[in-house]
């Protein structure tokens, strides 16, 4: 997220005429504290393995992305040219903060990570278009066992 | 932005005030993207929600990635405009020779490099997109990548490059700076934007989407000249 008083006038008018309905519910629920859960990842920056299947220009699908992975390993398939990159080139953890969450899960704050984290690329796709991998990923994060997912969208 | 997160009412969220792109603040800072880290987990512990909370810093190096001061490591002659794709690819190779110490130095100093997605050494993803331009009907030199997916590619992997050789020197980075550079003082930018002109004189929705939407962000698409 960002201040829309920081982007180019071009970019306002852009992000600001897309559809964006309210969701008719508001899911809520609790859990146990953060020092006892299953953290994963969830991205929608169309990262995936060097060797894995890049995102096509409209792709709905998904990439996993092993708990195990080493930084060098992730690239960037996005279509979108309309955002930053550089700090993800120079930094993994600027949108999979991976290395941040393995401090914390070694300092016991948190309770453990996912064996696997995932990535899509959410470009411009309405939410019942992508509904569909976002269920099959819930079914696979409950197998993991996960119960918190950090959601990094760019 | 908030206003989005306004309106679709997740249940816990947490607004940050950095650059598209950079949702956990900024690079090579650990320390600053832990406490984002945290105060996002924190949310955890709300008793009631949905919950919208401020993370109340900017990034460092300022909200917007401040980069003033910043130069390009090498000084590249100004681009020609509108060249023929052989004089356009000769510019282009030539940043490439002026630019490949500084590619090597950050390629050393992070051990990766987010380059590669075309699978094309970078002088010959080049010369693909020159080769486009003089020719639309050139083949793919990847039997697994349709030509529009792989012009996409190369385009991003160019960009990619050049932009790891320009912060390979430490300091400030922020992508509105080294946008500017890229799009409006480089070749391999020019050539870029030659590509797009070209794609939207062609039929087909994926020629349609890379000539308008693809290859050239909103914000420098006003230097595109169409053909």
């Amino acid at each position: 997220m960002v201040r829309l008083s920081d982007l180019p006038e071009v970019d306002v008018a852009h992000l600001l005429g897309k559809e964006c309905d309210a969701f008719e519910t508001s899911p809520w629920v609790t859990g146990p504290p953060v020092a006892e859960r299953r953290i994963a990842i969830v991205t929608t920056a169309g990262l995936h393995r060097r060797g894995d299947r890049s995102f096509d220009i409209r792709d709905t699908g998904y990439r996993v992305i092993p708990g195990d992975v080493a930084a060098e390993d992730l690239v960037m398939s996005h279509s979108s040219v309309n955002y930053d990159r550089t700090g993800f080139q120079q930094d993994t953890n600027v949108v999979f903060p991976i290395d941040r969450l393995r401090e914390m899960a070694a300092a016991g704050e948190i309770g453990s990570l996912a064996r696997f984290h995932y990535s899509l690329m959410g470009a411009g796709w309405l939410p019942h278009e992508i509904e569909p991998t976002a269920v099959e990923l819930a079914g696979m994060l409950k197998e993991d066992k996960v119960n918190a997912v950090l959601l990094s969208p760019v | 932005m908030r206003e989005h997160t306004e309106k679709l009412n997740p249940p816990r969220a947490l607004w940050v005030p950095f650059e598209l792109g950079r949702p956990i603040g900024a690079p090579d800072e650990p320390a600053f993207q832990r406490r984002v880290v945290e105060a996002a987990l924190a949310l955890f512990a709300a008793p009631e929600g949905p919950v919208i909370a401020d993370f109340p810093e900017d990034a460092p190096g300022g909200s917007s990635g401040d980069m003033s001061g910043w130069v390009c490591p090498v000084n590249l002659t100004p681009p020609a405009e509108d060249a023929a794709p052989d004089s356009a690819l000769a510019a282009v190779l030539a940043e490439i020779d002026q630019l490949r110490p500084w590619y090597q130095v950050a390629l050393e100093k992070r051990g990766r490099t987010t380059v590669g997605l075309s699978g094309l050494d970078i002088d010959v993803a080049a010369k693909l997109l020159a080769d486009f331009i003089d020719d639309p009907s050139v083949a793919s030199p990847r039997e697994d990548i349709a030509l529009p997916q792989l012009l996409k590619f190369a385009s991003d992997d160019i960009k990619a490059w050049y932009f790891e050789a320009a912060t390979a020197q430490p300091g400030p980075s922020g992508g509105g700076v080294l946008n500017d550079w890229y799009w409006r003082d480089t070749a391999a930018g020019a050539l870029v934007r030659q590509l797009a002109a070209t794609c939207r004189t062609l039929d087909g929705g994926m020629m349609q989407l890379l000539g308008h939407k693809a290859l050239v962000p909103r914000t420098h698409e006003h230097l595109v000249r169409d053909t």
